[in-house]
């Protein structure tokens, strides 16, 4: 399973050849660098640390982020993520562009979720509520939670009001609508998680 | 943003400039089997709706005396040409009072060759 990190760029429609328009979102992808392979014979599994938008003040960099990144001579890079490339020619310092997709492949975009603040439960878990109006006064309301004596307490996992986003979400096998290699851009159908320059993680699904 | 405005140019084509109130006549391919032609549309414009890349527009005619309206998007691939029958004399951006309209009433004033060149000038 290929991967590699990027930036969402944003949203937009294109048309295609049968006249139709879809929406699409723009992912600016790569080039990132491989900054170190994990092997199953000292770390217990193989992977491959990739880094992406790299941090031009090296004062920005927390002092042993720094030095992973000059143990290996390489400019700090902001985002750091492991990911598999299967098949392909890997070494540290080699490049990992938006090469490894193609037109029409499936892929899985893992993002940081907008952050939605605190939510009740119609909009966190999709309780349907009651009636507006009509001297109703069960509006909004979460209603009862669980039975009096047995259980006794409220089950784990009940869903009640809290704090709703800001968590990682993965949009599965969504479709490649297009590549455009000279501007590192990716262009996937529909919508992918988080808001406009948030960091994601694209991985090709097999 | 700006390599979204980069994609966005890239879907766009050359149109015929026309106004609302213009009467038009669209070609847009249909398929047929796996055959294709041209299937034109002519009636009066009477609407624009959105900007950039989701532009449409809105043709109204009298189909056999029912009124039949589409709504194309402007930059679509499907459309091979749009031609440019007649410019109107309109006062409004949106001739949706048209569809209450029959017969003398339902006519937009055509532009006089004077306005017309005078408006191209501009």
């Amino acid at each position: 399973m290929k991967g590699i990190s990027g930036k969402k760029i944003g949203m937009t429609q294109v048309f295609l050849q049968n006249g139709y328009l879809i929406p699409v979102t723009v992912i600016e992808v790569g080039p990132c660098k491989v900054v170190q392979l994990k092997t199953a014979e000292k770390d217990g599994y193989t992977a491959v640390q990739i880094g992406f938008d790299e941090i031009k003040k090296e004062k920005n960099v927390p002092k042993g982020r720094l030095g992973h990144f000059k143990k290996v001579s390489l400019p700090p890079y902001r985002f750091l993520r492991e990911v598999k490339l299967d098949g392909l020619d890997v070494a540290v310092g080699n490049d990992v562009t938006v090469d490894i997709f193609n037109k029409g492949d499936k892929v899985s975009v893992t993002g940081i979720s907008k952050g939605k603040g605190f939510q009740g439960v119609m909009k966190r878990h999709n309780y349907s509520g009651g009636p507006g109006s009509h001297g109703s006064m069960f509006n909004r309301a979460p209603g009862s939670i669980g039975s009096s004596s047995y259980p006794s307490r409220v089950w784990k996992n009940k869903g009640l009001p809290g704090h709703m986003g800001s968590e990682k979400t993965t949009t599965k096998n969504i479709e490649v609508v297009d590549v455009k290699k000279e501007q590192n851009l990716l262009i996937v159908k529909g919508a992918v998680p988080g808001a406009n320059g948030g960091y994601l993680i694209i991985r090709k699904d097999e | 943003m700006d390599a979204i405005k980069i994609i966005e140019e890239g879907f766009k084509r050359d149109i015929t400039p026309f106004r609302v109130g213009d009467t038009v006549r669209v070609s847009i391919q249909v398929k047929e089997g796996d055959k294709e032609r041209l299937q034109a549309f002519e009636g009066i414009v009477i609407g624009r709706k959105g900007s950039g890349i989701r532009e449409t527009f809105t043709v109204r005619k009298i189909s056999y005396g029912i009124g039949v309206e589409k709504v194309f998007p402007i930059h679509s691939p499907l459309i091979s040409k749009i031609e440019l029958i007649k410019e109107g004399k309109v006062r409004r951006a949106k001739l949706y009072y048209l569809r209450g309209k029959k017969g003398k009433a339902a006519k937009v004033k055509e532009k006089s060759f004077v306005e017309a060149n005078v408006m191209s000038h501009k």
